[in-house]
């Protein structure tokens, strides 16, 4: 039953890597561009959510309202300013996205110390379904994967079924191509990366809601992250939700063999994928 | 004059493929660009589309002059250019590649059902994605994708490369039709036979200068082998 149990576990924890992962995915499929601050990002966006309850009394629930519309604006202006103009230029943008990591972390030490912060749910933070005497399930944590599944869900449907997202497939195909049925792709890149940092603020958010963080946790965030946009393949949104609960899965098991052993369970999983498939579970052949 | 190059010059980087070109186009003409392998055909269309932006001359459509007007919003004034090698999108599905067309919004008669109704190989394989169609129904694709944005000027680059020639006769008898709606078209083909008969006139490129210019039915033979291989006769 304890195994049961840690792939359970290991399946909700999932659910909040896959939110890291999801704006991760959507960016990088878009416009080839890997962002290294997603991680810090979704922290600074728990951040701005404890300066509102701080200052406000707001929960973090209704700080969502606030802070995701907040760095999906904030995401446009970043790719309108910087990132659209290192585009064309192999390394910079992941020099700039590097930068910008440091940057932020710096501000974040400057503005909230180095002490480590929590969000607070509520009560429900505390509540569990029991499922047998071995096995409960927390709202919270199953909150979070609803989210994930629903997030995802969308973008996914939403690239599959509206226009923007005809547009965004267009453009992630053939840039050059796309403009000449007149998609306009530095305005398509800011409005993906609205949606990616929109995204990276209910990771942040949720994150902060179910463990305490720092001003340095962003890294480690997108390591993981990267693993399940790995793990379930490029291009897939399912495909990085079902990587999310893969990696989180085998970080539970690996926690239950030896406390200390999950996170490099996740690594040697994520490793064996590369390995054995590497365009990911649901990833498709890269073209000849 | 629909639209009017005036003494462009374009480059790739430092390389120069276009030198002082002038080129006029009447509304509702069908205007040939003639000329051998890296002449500056597809140069001089990528600069009317705007995917170049020339270092020297003008270019006016309509009247309006185009300046550094980007690509993207060209299309948006009706100038639609098919591109060479089709470059249909590859994960889309045929009807999505035509529907991405239409984004630009410009209203007129070119509508999917008419785009079915022009390449009626297309109905059956709506569903199917870009990757996986045959050269023929990519051409069909990347034409019906250009003419939903209802372009008044339609740039056609290379069509029959690749093709088999009963493909290229079935193209051809389409263009006719998009003509006979009245767009304007421009056509790049190295078939200088095909391209002579299907415009009204016609312009040879030599080196990334016009060598030749004038009603398509006018140019003799002799004329167009000179001006297409710089007057050095064998």
């Amino acid at each position: 039953m304890v195994w049961v149990n840690a792939v359970v576990q290991g399946a909700l924890v999932g659910g909040l890597y896959a939110l890291f992962a999801a704006g991760l995915s959507l960016v990088f499929g878009v416009m080839r561009l890997v962002n290294l601050a997603h991680g810090d990002l979704a922290i600074l966006a728990a951040y701005l959510a404890v300066l509102l309850a701080d200052h406000e009394g707001l929960s973090p629930w209704l700080s969502l309202l606030v802070v995701v519309p907040a760095m999906a604006a904030a995401g446009f202006v970043l790719q309108f300013a910087v990132l659209n103009f290192t585009l064309d230029s192999g390394l910079a943008p992941l020099l700039a996205t590097f930068g910008l990591a440091v940057i932020v972390q710096n501000a974040l030490q400057e503005g909230f110390t180095a002490n480590v912060r929590g969000l607070n749910a509520g009560s429900i933070a505390t509540r569990s379904i029991r499922v047998t005497n071995e096995i409960s399930i927390g709202w919270l944590p199953l909150l979070t994967l609803v989210a994930a599944f629903v997030l995802l869900g969308g973008l996914q449907l939403g690239l599959q079924h509206s226009s923007l997202g005809r547009a965004l497939r267009a453009t992630s195909d053939d840039q050059r191509a796309a403009q000449l049925v007149g998609i306009d792709n530095r305005r398509l890149y800011g409005i993906a990366m609205a949606i990616s940092l929109g995204t990276a603020a209910v990771a942040g958010i949720f994150l902060g809601m179910r463990t305490t963080f720092d001003p340095y946790a962003g890294p480690v965030r997108l390591i993981f992250a990267f693993e399940a946009v790995i793990i379930g393949g490029l291009g897939s949104l399912w495909g990085t939700l079902l990587g999310g609960i893969v990696l989180g899965v085998a970080q539970g098991v690996g926690d239950q063999v030896n406390p200390g052993w999950g996170v490099l369970a996740g690594h040697l999983v994520f490793l064996a994928v590369l390995l054995v498939r590497p365009t990911g579970l649901l990833g498709k052949a890269a073209p000849a | 004059m629909l639209l009017e190059v005036e003494s462009v010059d374009s480059f790739y980087g430092d390389f120069q493929a276009l030198f002082g070109v002038s080129v006029g186009i009447a509304d509702g003409e069908t205007l040939a660009v003639i000329g051998a392998n890296g002449a500056g055909k597809s140069t001089l269309l990528a600069t009317i589309a705007g995917l170049l932006q020339p270092r020297a001359g003008q270019l006016r459509f309509d009247g309006l002059p185009l300046g550094r007007i980007p690509a993207h919003r060209r299309v948006r004034l009706g100038i639609a250019l098919v591109p060479e090698g089709r470059r249909i999108f590859p994960s889309l599905t045929v009807d999505e590649n035509l529907r991405v067309g239409a984004r630009v919004g410009r209203s007129g008669v070119w509508t999917r059902d008419r785009i079915y109704e022009l390449f009626p190989l297309l109905q059956p394989i709506a569903g199917r994605p870009g990757s996986v169609l045959s050269g023929g129904e990519q051409q069909a694709v990347a034409i019906g994708r250009a003419l939903m944005s209802n372009p008044r000027l339609l740039l056609l680059d290379e069509l029959s490369l690749g093709l088999a020639p009963i493909v290229i006769q079935a193209l051809y008898a389409r263009i006719d039709e998009i003509v006979r709606e009245g767009t304007t078209v421009v056509l790049v083909e190295q078939d200088v036979g095909r391209a002579l008969a299907t415009a009204d006139s016609a312009y040879c490129l030599l080196e990334g200068r016009v060598s030749l210019h004038g009603a398509a039915a006018s140019m003799t033979r002799e004329q167009v082998a000179d001006a297409y291989f710089g007057g050095v006769r064998t």
